[in-house]
């Protein structure tokens, strides 16, 4: 991105020495100094930096609980519980991981939205987009692995049906499955796997985050009105501008979570996971955490009886494996969202139509996790479908449809325009007043 | 927002409060960070189960004059020994001077007959030999450690070899005359 300005001059000689040689704190400054950002992006904006630090606590917890937590299916739950009484601070460390998944997936799903509502992923922001949902799917694999670990009775039974997934493709679906398991039944191959494997991809997800960050530094930031950087009138350097206003927004968001981690710290959690696994029984009701809900409610959806089954699919494939392809298409349908979006208009904020179906998508998104936590009954089964109907609508039908005949909103002329029509009713002399000391 | 970017040059008084939130902010965040950091450190501490078998109690009606037993305290070692009046002479009738860590008998034991150490050798933490009654027991009739060859005498005190200290005495009390207590 244009603007980065000369490389900057450093006092100390030791700084000069080292950067001279591995210019760490020259890229500091230009990626977190005087990056320039537009100057008119509101706090949507913090969630990308939370979800940063959210894996920075993710992974430093992490590490110490596995230093206390014994990956065997004879001790798993139990060195959990001795966690949580004898270790010094242990109840408090695994609260804060625990809740931190919550939270984590609290600031993706904002993230998400953010990108979805001010149009992040058109051009030129399509790869930064579709890095950002393979991080997202890598949390979902490490936040459902993490789920297994304590070995209680959602975290077995979860295991077993997340794995019994991939039983529904045919000839090849019994063999993964066993070989997922490592044996006949989710047991401890299974779970030192899983422990193995939770360890490892939040590095991957680490690495990605860096792709992710490196790209966005490539196109620079998107902002509220959608539209591209015409010059330095647009822009405020990253510091102290955005240091300041994330850590405001962090500030807020540490807030929420401690609320969590010390006076509801089971509020996301299910009793049924402090009861050690049993494999000779299933809970009455079993449900995957709250991020999963949406499209465990996609999984969930495709019956045998249901007209779209009977319709179009039922000839060529089992509901069970409808249900597998769906859920993981309504993924890969995200990541090819720019290209299935059409318009050029990047900011719901001068799309008139798509505003409203983007409203609609985001409601039906909350339906469908409400349903996935339901049992699976009547009124559920149908709403679930229908939920499941539209969000493929939304995504194959709407989107594409809209950038065509919708007619945008006239775009500002650049982004400092913009600013200044944004406190339009004191008139423009405003904007200077607002920077007092 | 800022029309004016980031520039500097407004009012020196200004400046000074943007500096002092800035500081507050920061030494905040510090405050923060050390708070979030501390239980995580701490953490890797003796946990409660590990301290509460930090005591034992040994019976020791069953150790003749003149043997030796180990038993398991904190993860090591600690030899008992029920001494003879021979060892007990031996290491009363040294030169505390010529020690390498000059300690007498008396500050070692609480009943002569009675020598409790840690046995871990002080040079680089191998289980010394001399418990068992065919074990080599070094130069000085106490313990010998086979790693680098430290000699300790019949008050387990070092006399020969790289370690630098004596042996450990850990805390302990007699709660009768045949049992003791040790941590």
């Amino acid at each position: 991105m244009a603007g980065h300005g000369p490389a900057p001059e450093f006092k100390n000689p030791a700084v000069r020495w080292v950067d001279s040689r591995l210019p760490i704190f020259t890229f500091m400054v230009k990626e977190y100094g005087t990056f320039p950002m537009p100057k008119n992006l509101n706090y949507w904006w913090n969630f990308g930096a939370i979800a940063m630090i959210m894996l920075v606590v993710m992974i430093a917890t992490g590490i110490i609980l596995a230093m206390q937590y014994t990956p065997h299916v004879s001790h798993a739950f139990s060195s959990v519980e001795r966690i949580m009484r004898d270790v010094n601070g242990g109840w408090l460390i695994r609260y804060i991981h625990m809740n931190g998944a919550s939270m984590f997936f609290i600031a993706v799903y904002i993230h998400i939205l953010r990108g979805l509502w001010f149009g992040s992923y058109k051009e030129p922001r399509e790869l930064l987009w579709i890095l950002g949902v393979v991080i997202f799917v890598l949390m979902m694999a490490t936040a459902f692995m993490g789920y297994v670990l304590p070995w209680g009775q959602m975290s077995f039974w979860g295991a077993t049906v997340i794995t019994n997934l991939f039983s529904a493709f045919p000839i090849i679906g019994e063999p993964i499955v066993t070989w997922l398991w490592g044996g006949f039944a989710v047991d401890n191959p299974t779970l030192n796997r899983f422990f193995a494997l939770h360890f490892l991809l939040p590095f991957v997800i680490f690495g990605v985050v860096i792709l992710h960050v490196l790209a966005l530094h490539i196109t620079g930031s998107n902002n509220p009105d959608g539209i591209d950087v015409k010059g330095p009138q647009d822009t405020v350097p990253f510091h102290p501008y955005f240091t300041y206003k994330d850590m405001v927004g962090l500030g807020a968001f540490l807030i929420v979570y401690s609320i969590f981690v010390f006076y509801a710290p089971n509020f996301m959690g299910h009793p049924d996971n402090y009861i050690e696994a049993n494999p000779l029984s299933t809970p009455a009701h079993i449900v995957p955490e709250w991020y999963f809900l949406p499209f465990y409610a996609i999984l969930r959806a495709f019956t045998d009886d249901w007209w779209v089954m009977k319709l179009f699919l039922g000839w060529f494939m089992e509901a069970k494996l409808a249900g597998v392809l769906a859920m993981f298409g309504s993924l890969i349908l995200l990541a090819l969202l720019p290209w299935l979006d059409t318009s050029k208009v990047r900011s719901c904020k001068y799309r008139p139509v798509y505003k409203w179906f983007t409203v609609i998508f985001v409601l039906n998104f909350l339906v469908l996790g409400y349903v996935g936590q339901m049992p699976a009954e009547e009124p559920y089964v149908t709403v679930s479908q229908m939920a499941t109907l539209y969000y493929f609508i939304h995504l194959l039908v709407i989107t594409p449809l809209v950038g065509w005949f919708e007619t945008p909103r006239p775009l500002p002329a650049s982004i400092h325009a913009a600013t200044l029509k944004g406190s339009a009713p004191v008139g423009a002399g405003a904007a200077a007043k607002m920077e007092k000391p | 927002m800022a029309e004016a970017g980031h520039q500097p040059g407004h009012a020196e008084e200004g400046e000074t409060r943007r500096d002092f939130l800035a500081m507050v902010t920061l030494a905040t965040g510090a405050v923060g960070a050390g708070a979030f950091v501390w239980p995580l450190v701490n953490s890797m501490n003796p946990s409660a189960e590990v301290l509460a078998l930090a005591s034992i109690e040994v019976d020791l009606a069953n150790v003749p004059v003149g043997s030796a037993i180990k038993v398991f305290w904190r993860g090591k070692p600690v030899f008992i020994r029920h001494r003879t009046e021979k060892e007990i002479q031996e290491a009363v009738s040294v030169d505390v001077a010529t020690l390498t860590d000059p300690q007498s008998d008396a500050e070692r034991v609480q009943k002569p007959e009675w020598l409790i150490m840690v046995g871990v050798c002080t040079h680089l933490g191998c289980i010394p030999l001399g418990v068992g009654s065919s074990e080599p027991k070094g130069e000085f009739d106490g313990y010998f450690c086979p790693c680098h060859g430290s000699h300790y005498d019949s008050s387990g005190r070092i006399r020969k070899g790289p370690a630098p200290r004596n042996l450990d005495i850990p805390e302990y009390a007699f709660l009768s005359d045949t049992r003791v207590r040790v941590g």
